[in-house]
């Protein structure tokens, strides 16, 4: 089937995953969605990341903001959940919401009108966002998930985290392949970042260290209209 | 255009002042015709190109202007101020700086000139440089790079104002590269520093020395060329092939069937070259050479990759003549002077006939005396090739590529980095760079755009006027905006993009991990390459076979792997593809039968052959062969139009496939070769007409075909990368700290996604499709061959493989595949678990 024309209504079985009994289904375009809940998850969008830089003299395309709220705008009307959470590092600095162009603004209050609007506080962006509706939470507790910025040294069943930005690589006939996943034991899980600027940081690297139980890790690999879910034994570092 | 001796002689005299004069009658020498002609020229004002094979005496012509001006210069006064550089000698090595400053201050003293030289080279400590700036030597001995810096400070107009020469070295193979278009630049600026300022260009053998004369005067007016002087002859070089009595190698690139043979001829003469086209090729040489020295010569290894103190201790015991063998790339291609080479062996083919006659010239450098080499072909295309650029060096052919247009990155680089000197005014600096041959055709709205560009990105969407870089003040002037512009500017200047690289040190077996900090550091080796091994993976690097025992932050730690074979292939070839006009004469040699008597009869034997199972392609045809083999189909061209033109076409052809139902599962290109496989019967799709190979492989083919591929393109991508990196949008180094490959802050494949959906004119994208075109898909020579074929397309559908297909035949499997994506990648990966654990373990 292709995802990218996903609707509720289309969504089998096959396609869904279990998080500490909830199920939820990994969408391609690196987003979480949760059917019985109506709730969307997604992570690290660092909105205004680009002018960030810019600030610094790097002045890469101004074009982030834009593209990553087109992408989000799509993942909403396909999805129309009654709750969005956005998983912290929703902007890559304190300034960013005040940096953004109306327009993107005016975007981004349109996609947040008749919802729940979380933002869960990250480390780019610690306080609220200025002028922005919504609610801005350190973590919060759904039913028997955990949705926080960073996953806890402790292994916590049912949490939902970002901020690590996670990828995974495979190597076949010789060839490397390495993409965006959600991560995950069954139990918690790491999604991917979402912001058009943002990098990945392999699953196997010393960050992760103690957050899974190596044996059910599974990498779920962001395809062009599918997910690809990987064994952590097959996986490669770097 | 050549001096007669005699002629020269009377010359000498009027121009070689007496102590010059004393100085060759002392050695017992002559001044040599060119010498005295370049010298003659130069004192008219002229500026000069000399081409002149090693050996000739380039070195000293080149400074002879100079030396003797220097010479009679009067003495400075005490409390006079100090003068700036009189002569600026600019090479694409720092070691050929040093090399020189070494050559050039044994005549200077001998004759007695009160002449100071000095290098500048990013190994120059900061002490230095800054004495170097308060008390300037009358010669100094640098790079394209330092030069960029000098002009980029702010005390460079009067740091130049005494400036009479700029002798360019190695000329031709400077221009040919980005660092030219930035060299090109600088000089520019030096003659609206200095205007009568004159450059003297030295340079081996060009196909066309008309460019090069452009390119060392201003271009105002346009067309204008620098005097020329070409020293021909030397002898001729004895240049045999390898007549073997091992059986030749269908593939392959190692040439080991011919060790022994290689062995036996380094053994007689006393110091041999041995070049490759590879690094990996280099490795698997020194290896088998070592398995075979009995003798314990001492032969030596000589790569890029290759930890810099060892290569200068190689380099060393070289120049003491303490070798027998050394196995190098093309790192020994250019001119630094290394003992007594008697021979030259040529690993593989030449790939272009001037860079055959470059290499065969490392041998021997007295002129008069022939140089002597031997020509290795790994299989039996290379004989072909081997063959053809024999007959095309004796025929004095040369094939070095075209000079194209100055890259708009780097003119973005160099704006900057004006503004960094002094303010300037858009106008004037407009018809500067004009003067410039790589920009000579610029237009100025596209120049304004690269000003737009530095300042704030120069995008649609104006959001970064308040970061601007760089800003148009009230009296016309552009300034850099904060002290803090020409910090960064001067720690990221230069075109040289390295390619994300580890390096390789020695630990323990098994040590993976521990806090040990390990050996020595042998090198540096492709993260790319790394990417693909497993822990304990064999391979070969710095003449060992290591094991690979993992990465640890940026180093990749391997441990000894003695004895054991290198289980993985590396294949970094495609640095040079095969020259046009070298795979014309193989064409050539294919048509003609009677030019086979010259083969070995084992490779004759094989286009016989051929000539009865199939049929030979005729010289201006392309010969496409389909053939059944297992439970697939193969299509197999040749057009040998090089690796990076079979590439594309390869790309672009199984997208066509593709669309015609022929089910393409990839492909592989070779220098001669193309080979397709594929589900569907492609010999019978042709035959029917469904669709006819003049349609498949119709010149449309690079219009929409083509962008569609690209715009997705790994190509693409890393051409963009280093668009970003030598433009200066995004920094190789940071204040601070340094950053390198995957560390820089945003990955320019993000970036390059971004601009393209939102942007897709913007200029660094203009200026990425034209690199990739022009470099790294050799889209031109591929249109060429398109538009040659029309009409002449010759179809043999075969029951079985031919014999001229087995070589590409067995490339398969060893190459990595092309045309295969990711996506399938990951779907086999996908499935084995689905396989291996049912599939409601893959649901977590």
């Amino acid at each position: 089937m292709n995802f990218s024309l996903a609707r509720t209504s289309l969504i089998t079985e096959a396609d869904m995953i279990g998080i500490a009994g909830e199920r939820a289904l990994c969408d391609p375009r690196g987003v979480l969605y949760f059917p019985e809940l109506r709730l969307l998850a997604v992570s690290d969008l660092h909105l205004e990341k680009g002018s960030s830089l810019a600030r610094r003299g790097m002045l890469i395309p101004p074009y982030d903001t834009g593209a990553t709220l087109l992408r989000l705008q799509a993942v909403i009307s396909d999805y129309q959940p009654s709750i969005v959470i956005s998983l912290g590092d929703s902007f890559h600095d304190g300034g960013g919401a005040e940096r953004m162009h109306a327009s993107f603004r005016e975007r981004l209050e349109a996609l947040m009108v008749g919802r729940d609007w979380f933002w869960v506080a990250g480390n780019h962006d610690p306080e609220a966002p200025a002028d922005l509706p919504g609610e801005t939470v350190r973590e919060l507790a759904i039913g028997s998930l955990l949705f926080r910025h960073e996953p806890s040294k402790v292994r916590v069943e049912g949490e939902i985290a970002g901020h690590l930005h996670p990828c995974a690589r495979i190597v076949q006939r010789g060839r490397s392949v390495r993409r965006r996943c959600f991560a995950g034991d069954g139990g918690r899980m790491i999604m991917p970042a979402f912001g058009s600027y943002t990098g990945s940081l392999n699953v196997l690297d010393r960050a992760y260290a103690g957050l899974f139980r190596l044996e059910s890790l599974m990498a779920y690999m962001l395809g062009t209209d599918r997910i690809f879910a990987i064994s952590g034994s097959m996986l490669r570092p770097g | 255009m050549t001096v007669e001796p005699r002629l020269a002689e009377q010359n000498a005299a009027i121009a070689l002042p007496e102590p010059f004069l004393r100085w060759f009658g002392e050695k017992g020498w002559s001044p040599r015709a060119h010498q005295i002609e370049l010298l003659a020229k130069a004192q008219s004002g002229q500026s000069v190109l000399l081409i002149a094979p090693t050996g000739a005496g380039k070195t000293l012509a080149g400074f002879l202007p100079s030396l003797t001006e220097l010479a009679v210069r009067p003495r400075r006064k005490p409390g006079q101020a100090h003068r700036g550089i009189h002569t600026l000698y600019i090479s694409p090595l720092k070691a050929l700086a040093v090399d020189i400053e070494r050559n050039l201050a044994k005549p200077v003293e001998e004759i007695g000139l009160p002449v100071t030289i000095e290098t500048r080279t990013g190994d120059t400590p900061s002490h230095k440089r800054q004495r170097q700036k308060l008390v300037p030597p009358d010669i100094l001995l640098t790079t394209p790079e330092q030069l960029a810096l000098l002009i980029a400070a702010g005390d460079a107009r009067r740091f130049f104002e005494d400036l009479r020469y700029v002798v360019l070295d190695e000329l031709h193979s400077l221009v040919t590269s980005k660092r030219g278009h930035l060299l090109a630049l600088g000089l520019a600026r030096l003659r609206s520093f200095v205007p009568g300022l004159q450059t003297i260009g030295l340079s081996a053998t060009v196909a066309e020395p008309d460019e090069l004369r452009r390119w060392l005067v201003s271009q105002n007016p346009p067309g204008d060329m620098s005097e020329l002087i070409v020293v021909t002859g030397g002898a001729k070089p004895e240049i045999s092939i390898l007549d073997s009595e091992e059986r030749v190698p269908w593939a392959g690139h190692s040439a080991r069937y011919a060790t022994p043979e290689i062995y036996r001829e380094i053994k007689r003469h006393k110091t041999t070259l041995l070049f490759v086209n590879t690094r990996s090729q280099a490795e698997l040489l020194f290896q088998e050479l070592w398995r075979v020295n009995e003798d314990t010569l001492p032969i030596a290894l000589h790569h890029g990759s290759l930890d810099v103190g060892q290569r200068r201790r190689v380099e060393k015991a070289m120049g003491e003549n303490a070798l027998r063998a050394i196995v190098a790339t093309s790192t020994l291609d250019l001119g630094i002077d290394w003992g007594d080479v008697d021979l030259v062996v040529h690993v593989g083919a030449p790939k272009g006939a001037s860079r055959l006659a470059q290499r065969i010239g490392r041998a021997n450098h007295r002129m008069d005396e022939p140089s002597k080499a031997i020509l290795i072909p790994a299989n039996r295309f290379e004989v072909l090739e081997c063959r053809a650029a024999l007959d095309a060096n004796y025929l004095g052919a040369q094939d070095t590529p075209p000079l194209v247009d100055g890259g708009l990155d780097v003119l973005a680089q160099h704006v900057l980095g004006c503004a960094c000197g002094a303010p300037f005014r858009a106008d004037d600096l407009f018809e500067e760079v004009r003067t410039a041959a790589p920009y000579a055709s610029l237009d100025r709205p596209t120049f304004d755009r690269v000003i737009d560009f530095v300042a704030t990105g120069g995008y649609a969407l104006k959001n970064y006027e308040r970061y601007a870089r760089i800003r148009l003040n009230k009296d016309g002037l552009w300034r850099v905006s904060n002290p803090r512009v020409a910090q960064q500017y001067r720690l990221n200047v230069g075109t040289i993009i390295e390619v994300p690289a580890l390096n390789v040190r020695y630990v323990k077996a098994g040590s993976k991990g521990s806090a040990t900090r390990g050996g020595a550091v042998l090198g540096k080796i492709e993260e790319a390459f790394l990417e693909t091994l497993t822990h304990g993976d064999t391979f070969m690097f710095a003449g060992k076979v290591l094991r690979f025992e993992g990465i640890r932050e940026n180093e990749c730690l391997v441990s000894n792997a003695p004895g054991s074979d290198a289980k993985v292939p590396y294949y970094g070839g495609g640095k040079f593809p095969l020259s046009t006009y070298l795979a014309e004469q193989v064409r050539m040699m294919l048509d003609d039968p009677r030019r086979w008597k010259k083969l070995p009869e084992q490779v004759a034997d094989w286009l016989q052959f051929q000539a009865d199972k199939s049929v030979l392609p005729k010289r201006d045809d392309l010969l496409i062969e389909t053939f059944p083999r297992g439970n697939r189909y193969y299509l197999v061209a040749y057009p040998f139009e090089g690796r990076l033109a079979h590439q594309t076409l390869g790309m672009l052809l199984t997208r066509r496939l593709d669309r015609a139902g022929a089910r393409p599962l990839g492909f592989v290109a070779t220098d001669y070769a193309l080979a397709v496989w594929s589900l569907g019967d492609m010999g019978a799709m042709f035959k029917a007409r469904k669709p006819s190979l003049g349609a498949l492989f119709d010149e449309d083919m690079l219009g929409d075909d083509l962008e569609a591929w690209l715009a997705d393109s790994w190509l693409l991508k890393r051409t963009f990368r280093n668009c970003a990196l030598i433009s200066g949008l995004i920094e190789k180094r940071h204040p601070g700290q340094e950053k390198s490959g995957r560390q820089v802050t945003v990955s320019t494949d993000l970036i390059y996604d971004v601009l393209r959906s939102h942007e897709p004119d913007h200029i660094l994208l203009q200026a990425t499709r034209a690199d990739a075109a022009a470099g790294l898909l050799d889209v031109s020579r591929l249109a060429d061959m398109l538009s040659r074929v029309q009409g002449r397309i010759m179809h043999k559908n075969l029951e079985q493989i031919s014999p001229l297909a087995v070589p590409i035949m067995l490339e398969i499997g060893k190459m990595p595949v092309n045309g295969e994506a990711d996506e399938t990648l990951l779907m086999d990966a996908a499935t084995l678990v689905e396989e291996a654990m049912g599939p409601e373990m893959s649901e977590g």
